[in-house]
């Protein structure tokens, strides 16, 4: 086949390809979202001195870190099924649906690599900071809201990105419980026109490009919050 | 303890192939790793372009694409070889397309770690070795190589954990590793929360018992060495 050829069938699948990639975006931006919301009591756990406060979160991480996501997608799209109480629950509706599953799963998953970042984040901010926040009279709660948890976003930013596009590309195996995201799209185009190392390099293409700009959004971002100066500061 | 209903052995063989894959993938890998480590770090303009190449293509792509696409996407390649030889139907097994799919990917993160290591040795040691009349070679067997190691393991074994998880993504070119085991074993019971959490439990078993070695390579790697502590 020549050049021109595989660029009209790639340009015949264009707006499937678009909506794939829409579908992954939607995906990776809710999960890495919720998932920040959902670990910053995680990590504010995890980081505690007590031990029977750390045991949960602790593991809550260690149970979907230690496990691919491919198994907590299938334990949740096709384990729970198995019980009599979730099918007849009123959230079976959404569990059913391979989109709620997806995103349970991601949201789940990322959370637990967020809330390790956190904890990571504001056991680095210096001891003297908040030392220093509550010999000015700040409530344990101020020191956290004003000093600790703005210090700890900059200092956690730069492995929260790294985070997103871990998930960008985690989040390519959702297709296995009928998702039709970038790699959904493309094992439909596969099956249809036998173009497999083709299609296959759009794939890659795809989420090459947009890990690119992932990552140029994110250096964006980190030169707004001025991470760089707080890392000099220290 | 679960009824297995008579799936325990298949789940076991599951275990073996995915142990056996991910030190397949991390073997190759490491040679990966030290190649594209060594290119990136050369004083060679093409090397160090296709180093970079390497690293930042691989990294940018998801591991279930470069799974799919060694397996899938060389079919034809491999049968127009095979013609060639006069195997008309030769093809990569599941097992060697997910070896180098996985070594890929862990080889393009091992080469930012072997990189940092490389780094890490002080140059002098190197103009040491000029100085007795080492080759370039014999510099990098005897002084860099072993020390390499020590500093590189750390970084290392987070890799392999990470590898180990992504060898769940083999299954998807049916590769009868834990994963598909446990889905065979889960269609066939009705039972898929039961044999999915017991998978997860056996990941969870391999990850624990992997830190462990980690740690004691570490120790051993570190004898002779005072550790910094804050």
């Amino acid at each position: 086949m020549i050049l021109a050829e595989k660029w009209a069938l790639i340009e015949r699948f264009l707006p499937q390809l678009w909506d794939g990639t829409l579908v992954t975006l939607q995906l990776v931006g809710l999960a890495v979202l919720i998932g920040l919301f959902v670990a910053i009591p995680l990590g504010l756990a995890r980081a505690s001195r007590h031990w029977y406060i750390r045991a949960l979160p602790y593991s809550y991480i260690f149970f979907f870190r230690g496990t691919p996501l491919l198994l907590q997608l299938f334990l949740v799209y096709y384990g729970i099924s198995q019980f009599q109480v979730v099918r007849d629950s009123f959230l079976w509706p959404y569990l059913r649906e391979p989109f709620w599953c997806a995103l349970i799963t991601m949201t789940m998953h990322t959370a637990a690599y967020i809330a390790e970042i956190l904890r990571g984040a504001i056991q680095a901010v210096p001891p003297g900071e908040v030392e220093a926040a509550r010999a000015l009279g700040m409530s344990k709660r101020q020191a956290l809201q004003h000093i600790i948890l703005p210090r700890a976003i900059r200092i956690g930013l730069p492995a929260y990105g790294n985070e997103v596009i871990l998930m960008l590309k985690a989040s390519a195996v959702v297709y296995t419980v009928t998702m039709m995201d970038i790699m959904g799209v493309i094992r439909t185009i596969n099956s249809r026109t036998y173009e497999y190392e083709l299609f296959f390099m759009v794939a890659g293409a795809m989420y090459l490009i947009i890990t690119l700009v992932f990552t140029q959004l994110f250096r964006l971002v980190e030169r707004w919050l001025k991470v760089d100066a707080s890392r000099q500061s220290r | 303890m679960p009824d297995l209903q008579g799936f325990g052995p298949a789940l076991l063989e599951g275990t073996w192939m995915t142990i056996r894959l991910s030190l397949a993938a991390v073997s190759v890998g490491l040679l990966f790793g030290l190649l594209g480590a060594s290119a990136k770090v050369s004083n060679n303009v093409f090397a160090r372009g296709l180093g970079g190449f390497y690293t930042s293509v691989v990294r940018g792509i998801p591991e279930t694409v470069w799974v799919l696409m060694i397996y899938f996407g060389t079919v034809s390649a491999f049968n127009a070889l095979g013609a060639y030889f006069g195997y008309p139907r030769f093809s990569l097994s599941p097992f060697v397309a997910g070896t180098l799919a996985l070594a890929l990917c862990f080889g393009a993160y091992a080469t930012e770690v072997f990189r940092g290591a490389l780094l890490a040795i002080p140059t002098g040691q190197k103009e040491a070795g000029l100085a007795l009349g080492l080759s370039n070679w014999r510099i990098f067997y005897r002084i860099t190589l072993p020390q390499l190691w020590r500093v590189a393991l750390p970084g290392l074994g987070n890799l392999y954990l990470i590898l180990l998880k992504d060898t769940a993504l083999v299954s998807l070119i049916t590769l009868d590793e834990i994963m598909r085991k446990a889905q065979a074993a889960a269609n066939s019971t009705k039972e898929p929360f039961t044999f999915y959490l017991l998978a997860a439990g056996i990941y969870l078993f391999l990850t624990v018992f992997i830190m462990g070695a980690l740690h004691w390579f570490e120790n051993r790697a570190n004898r002779g060495y005072v550790r910094t502590e804050l």
